[in-house]
């Protein structure tokens, strides 16, 4: 039987702070074989005993970066695998890693846009990487690919990757970045503060247009909630792409 | 059936497809995220990410979007991977 995406040792080889629920581990991988933004890879870790448990990671660093990836977690309660990458884990430690898997939540800058990104909590990782690629490709384009990101976070501490969405938006190269925070908002916020639903999806949208091409991933909720606006807003089915992260989250 | 499906709690928890691409390219040999099959209840039309995972159980039982039928339903065993695709009306596999 075929063995087509092997198990491999991978290094942490640097450890960054985004929130402080939330950390990026660089993962060192001589022989990756690339991947696409969106894609994602299995961590499994195995105990002396035997015992092991897998989970999946969206890979949060652009394609255009290679023989290392970046993972961005979120430490859950009770996560088995978060936990220990959170209070266990440090630089030099081994992961076994598989991947790059996915073929469905994939954007690649050479596909036609506009492009339209809904996240919610860590549902911001996969889109992550395909902002970080659009920037890349489009340093030395001269077409833009007109790009909203419509991102759901609790409070704005927990605002993963904030500085970086700040600077990819101020770049002039057409990312727009419109933030909610759902549960607490600093003095002066003029932005959005509620959950997504279908007045802010319709209009944040609204300036993209119906070509857009949809990508929304966060927990289940929120995901359920901007499918169901766009689908009643009248884009296709086949532009809208979705990635469920399961519960909680803003 | 997606109102019903909202006001259920367990609701929260449910995944997609995307969530066991891993076990199905181990599965099948190559990435199924994307292929599209048919639904045998009801007839619709997904990819596998598209369909609803529930992963609570040992393996993975993955449901049409529409009807909630069992089109997939995948078990994991020390030396092999068990699909059972008779919820699958068919699974079409695009030359390239």
């Amino acid at each position: 039987m075929l063995n087509p995406i092997p198990w491999r040792i991978a290094t942490i080889s640097a450890v960054h702070d985004e929130t402080p629920s939330v950390r990026t581990y660089t993962i060192a991988l001589p022989e990756w074989p690339g991947h696409r933004a969106g894609q994602h890879v299995d961590v499994r870790l195995t105990a002396e005993d035997g015992y092991s448990v897998e989970r999946s990671y969206s890979i949060a660093s652009e394609p255009e970066r290679t023989g290392e990836i970046d993972l961005t977690v979120e430490r859950i309660e009770g996560g088995e695998v978060s936990a220990f990458l959170h209070d266990v884990a440090v630089v030099g430690d081994r992961l076994e890693v598989r991947g790059p898997i996915g073929g469905y939540f994939v954007w690649e800058a050479s596909s036609p846009g506009p492009l339209f990104l809904v996240a919610g909590g860590s549902g911001v990782v996969p889109l992550m990487a395909m902002l970080r690629h659009r920037a890349r490709a489009a340093a030395g384009a001269r077409s833009t690919i007109p790009t909203r990101l419509l991102f759901s976070s609790r409070h704005l501490e927990d605002v993963i990757y904030r500085d970086e969405l700040d600077r990819l938006a101020a770049a002039g190269d057409g990312l727009e970045v419109v933030h909610t925070l759902t549960r607490s908002q600093p003095p002066g916020w003029t932005g959005y503060s509620r959950r997504i639903d279908d007045r802010m999806i319709a209009e944040v949208l609204d300036p993209l247009g119906a070509g857009a091409r949809t990508f929304i991933c966060g927990p289940t909720p929120l995901v359920e909630v901007a499918a169901n606006a766009l689908d009643r807003l009248g884009l296709p089915r086949d532009r809208i792409r979705t990635e469920r992260f399961g519960p909680s989250g803003p | 059936m997606e109102d019903e499906r909202a006001t259920d709690a367990q609701a929260d928890h449910v995944l997609d497809g995307n969530a066991v691409a891993g076990m199905l390219m181990a599965a099948f040999g190559s990435e199924m995220s994307a292929i599209p099959g048919q639904c045998a209840h009801c007839g619709t039309m997904s990819m596998v990410a598209e369909l609803r995972a529930y992963t609570r159980a040992p393996g993975a039982v993955l449901r049409c979007p529409t009807c909630a039928g069992v089109v997939l339903r995948i078990v994991e065993t020390r030396d092999a991977v068990l699909v059972d695709a008779r919820g699958a009306s068919y699974l079409r596999f695009a030359r390239r």
